[in-house]
């Protein structure tokens, strides 16, 4: 019988808990390094990002939304990944399910309540398709997952532009679509903050006022009940069974009667699903529409470092999400506040990502120091 | 001084500890091997032989211990000490470039090169050469590894040991994956090779081959040095009593019985291989209900693929598969599963277990769907953990943690866990593929006295190995398989090994069918 507490002593000192916080640490001291270098002062150059992160509760909020999408598509990438497949997707399956939300919630008219869960359910459905198709070339035609997500990424690109350049989609005279309808969107209370009665008892509220202040929606909340719906699939389902086995042995799992193919459909469908879910409650709750994109926005991109940072965990994605979010939306104000270079926040994150790609570097500095203690 | 020879100590490893954590791998052991000496190392599976000498060969450090070299105390940070020292091992998974020549794995590391840093291949190609003539190691120079046999390749792993100069050759494990005629030739090879003065330490837990081809053995039980003995004066039972620790029986205890009706009817059935040639080609057998059907024959004529077809994991081209009266032919593995037909895999850590799950998930593998493991797909944590234990207490599965990864069990435990799972399907029809390849003596009694408790039930067995004496020990009716065709079928205790010797190599006699 194994003590409950040891094992959690266990999961913290050895695991790869440990390595994603030593990464961590390293990656914010690498920074410090550059930002000496660049002649700014690493200490005060944190503290403005600390302040810009959790100085007011606006800004707290401004953290949560900005990770919101992170934490999905990190989802996304982590649970192809638990089932043996490399998710590169997860960005066109972004721009599907943006796209599609945004469709759906202009053309289609519905009361309120049942109009934000069709417009999330076809969303995700269309995402969860594409994503699927990948997942079909690899199952039917063995072409690899990776060079049929990306090719998909660049389709999935070109065809929200077709879409959005379309009569009728296109406001006219901007580079995107027409807005959501309001029975589309899932904001906190977001109509009756700019009501007469509303802007009259904030101004008596001033914590809630700054709150309000930012789009603050229902996001959030989706985002940790996706995590814990992926965390249940894969350890508590038969699927996640089926799914994680031919992941870790596709021929175990077709031995024990498995059908590897089909599992592989399944599990693009539902990553592309999940990062679909990111970008249906991206427009939902922030945009309310959708833009012609010159590059590709980077949600997928970073969802590969997020699941990376949260070992490809549910919830360590939902933690590394925030952290992601933290440093994208804190780590600009240095440039501002001080004029230091905001690129800062990308190389703390590459090194992060760098860090923990090589566990075996961690694991030697951790015996180092542990040796030195015990000297 | 009289004028006894004093033979050349070429390796001493003196009061060898090595601990891991809280586990002692290796205990206290000496070992001493002379020059021009075949010793052998002999141990149950995760007894410490081949941490002995990861440690001989720079990979692992010792905790406590020296190593002397040639009578000087070396010690082995890394390989590249070791190599330099004049020690090759040859591991038991190879390790070589598929696409590349035998000269070029070779060669790999130690290029010779011209002028300008170009390759000189021709230069590379007569030492080699030179090297295979003068040792009995015959290779193509110029053959792909991924075109040769494992046999080959196991050449080709010696040679690269002997082209950095080895003096000290470790072979772990030669012999677990050659075919009868290979082990013979290696033995050859052996022999030449401690006839020029180098010394061999071979790490195995086969005994008849301790006896043909060691000088000294020494015998470590958990991680302790038991005895070191001279081969020519003992016994192969002594020899495994010492292993194991208690009396081995060497003799499968079976009774008489009298088969019942036909289970399984495979009829002039064609399976092609990965190259698309037909490997298996017109075959037709019956296995009966209470008896073990053994298939004999050299590695590569037919066995994996007829295997693979009976399961459904591979395209059966034409004939037809009975089980029970019912046709079971191109049914996918689920549903061949279902008709109560059970498999004990060829290879165990690739199809039989997931290895990066846990002992209790592996026991599920084929029945997770099923009540009670799960109930409309939501699986059932309690009933799971509950199933695993018992089968880990019936079935002496150790170390006695269901939470435990697959990988960190050892071989014969994880055959364990296999076991525990298919027999717990309580199949019609049990197919053995090689269900005792790297095991020990101990593990080995014990898969055996499974399958003969399987056939006394009165159930149907399918034994295919590659070991003669396995295939002879332990079925009723061995068939031979050639060339992806059943040539004969004789009861096993009317038969004997050259009789057989001779079917497996084509040359049939016995009942054609």
């Amino acid at each position: 019988m194994k003590n409950k507490k040891n094992s959690i002593k266990e999961m913290l000192g050895s695991g790869n808990f440990m390595i994603t916080l030593v990464s961590i640490f390293l990656g914010i001291l690498v920074g410090a390094i550059v930002l000496k270098i660049a002649g700014y002062s690493p200490l005060e150059s944190y503290g403005v990002m600390l302040k810009g992160i959790f100085g007011k509760p606006k800004y707290i909020l401004y953290t949560i939304i900005y990770a919101t999408p992170l934490i999905m598509t990190g989802l996304s990438v982590a649970f192809a990944f638990k089932t043996g497949l490399f998710n590169i997707g997860a960005e066109g399956q972004f721009i599907i399910g943006a796209l599609v939300a945004t469709l759906v919630g202009y053309f289609v008219k519905l009361p309120m309540g049942i109009h934000v869960v069709v417009v999330f359910v076809a969303a995700i459905t269309a995402a969860g398709l594409w994503g699927g198709i990948a997942g079909y070339l690899k199952a039917k035609f063995g072409v690899h997952e990776v060079i049929a997500t990306i090719m998909l990424n660049w389709i999935a690109l070109y065809l929200n532009n077709y879409v959005i350049m379309l009569e009728g989609f296109k406001r006219p005279n901007s580079e995107a679509s027409y807005k959501i309808w309001d029975t589309a969107t899932i904001g906190i209370l977001e109509k009756w903050k700019y009501t007469a009665h509303g802007r009259v008892w904030l101004k008596v509220h001033p914590i809630l006022q700054s709150i309000f202040k930012t789009p603050v929606n229902l996001g959030i909340i989706c985002a940790i009940i996706l995590a814990f719906v992926v965390w249940f699939i894969l350890n508590r389902t038969t699927l996640g069974y089926e799914l994680r086995s031919v992941g870790s042995n596709k021929y175990a799992a077709e031995y024990g009667g498995i059908n590897v193919k089909k599992s592989m459909i399944v599990s693009m469908s539902i990553a592309g699903a999940l990062a679909g879910a990111a970008g249906a409650l991206q427009v939902m709750g922030v945009s309310k529409q959708v833009s012609i994109l010159a590059a590709m926005e980077g949600y997928g991109f970073d969802g590969i470092a997020v699941a990376l940072i949260g070992s490809n965990g549910a919830f360590g994605c939902v933690f590394s999400g925030l952290l992601f979010g933290a440093l994208k939306y804190g780590g600009p104000k240095i440039q501002s506040a001080m004029g230091a270079p905001s690129e800062v926040v990308s190389i703390v994150m590459g090194t992060i990502v760098f860090f923990i790609a090589m566990p075996k570097f961690i694991r030697l500095l951790v015996s180092l120091v542990k040796r030195k203690e015990v000297k | 001084m009289n004028h006894i020879k004093v033979e050349e100590k070429a390796v001493e490893m003196k009061n060898i500890t090595k601990v891991f954590g809280n586990f002692t791998a290796n205990e206290d052991i000496n070992l001493t091997v002379h020059k021009g000496e075949v010793h052998a190392l002999l141990g149950e599976n995760g007894a410490g032989k081949t941490t002995l000498m990861n440690i001989l060969y720079g990979l692992y450090q010792p905790t406590i211990g020296e190593i002397m070299i040639n009578g000087k105390t070396v010690i082995m940070a890394d390989p590249n000490i070791a190599i330099q020292n004049g020690i090759g091992m040859v591991h038991q998974h190879f390790m070589l470039v598929e696409p590349f020549t035998v000269t070029e794995n070779i060669i790999l590391g130690k290029e010779t090169t011209t002028s300008f840093g170009k390759l000189d291949i021709e230069e590379a190609v007569s030492h080699v050469q030179e090297l295979s003539e003068k040792y009995g190691l015959y290779v193509d120079p110029y053959a792909k590894i991924q075109d040769i046999t494992v046999g080959m390749q196991q050449r080709v792993e010696i040679l690269k040991a002997l082209y950095r100069g080895a003096e000290i050759l470790i072979l772990d494990e030669p012999t677990a994956v050659l075919t009868p005629q290979e082990i013979q030739d290696l033995i050859d090879i052996i022999r030449n090779l401690t006839k020029q003065g180098k010394c061999i330490i071979i790490i195995t837990h086969k005994l008849k081959e301790i006896k043909q081809i060691a000088d000294y053995c020494t015998i470590i039980r958990r991680g302790k040095q038991i005895d070191t003995v001279d081969v020519s004066v003992t016994t192969e039972e002594e020899l495994a009593n010492k292993m194991v620790g208690r009396e081995v029986n060497f003799i499968v205890g079976k009774e008489e019985r009298t088969k019942g009706e036909v289970v399984l009817e495979i009829d002039n059935l064609v399976i092609k291989d990965n190259r698309g040639i037909n490997a298996v080609d017109g075959l037709s057998l019956k296995v009966h209900a209470g008896e073990i059907l053994g298939i004999a024959g050299i590695d590569g004529n037919g066995q994996r693929e007829l295997i693979e077809g009976i399961i459904g994991l591979r395209k059966i081209e034409s004939g037809k598969i009975c089980m029970i009266q019912k046709d079971i032919t191109g049914r996918t593995p689920k549903e061949i599963l279902e008709s109560k037909i059970s498999t004990i895999p060829e290879d165990r850590q690739k199809r039989g277990l997931v290895l990066d799950f846990s002992v209790e998930e592996n026991m599920i593998l084929e029945n997770y769907y099923k009540e009670p493991f799960s109930r409309k797909g939501i699986l059932n944590k309690n009933k799971i953990n509950y199933f695993a234990k018992e089968l880990i207490q019936k079935f002496d599965i150790r170390p006695e943690d269901e939470t435990l990864k697959a990988r960190a069990l050892s071989g014969g435990n994880q055959q364990k866990v296999i076991i525990a799972r298919e027999l717990t399907n309580d199949p019609e029809l049990l197919i053995a593929a090689q269900p005792t390849r790297g095991l020990d003596v101990g593990a080995i009694e014990y898969v055996h006295k499974s399958l003969v408790e399987q056939r006394d039930k009165n159930k149907a067995v399918l034994l295919i190995s590659l070991e003669l004496d396995e295939v002879m020990n332990v079925a009723d009716r061995i068939a031979v398989i050639y060339e992806g065709k059943i040539v004969g079928i004789v009861e096993a205790k009317e038969t004997n090994e050259n009789a057989l010797g001779l079917m497996m190599a084509g040359g049939g006699s016995g009942n054609e069918k």
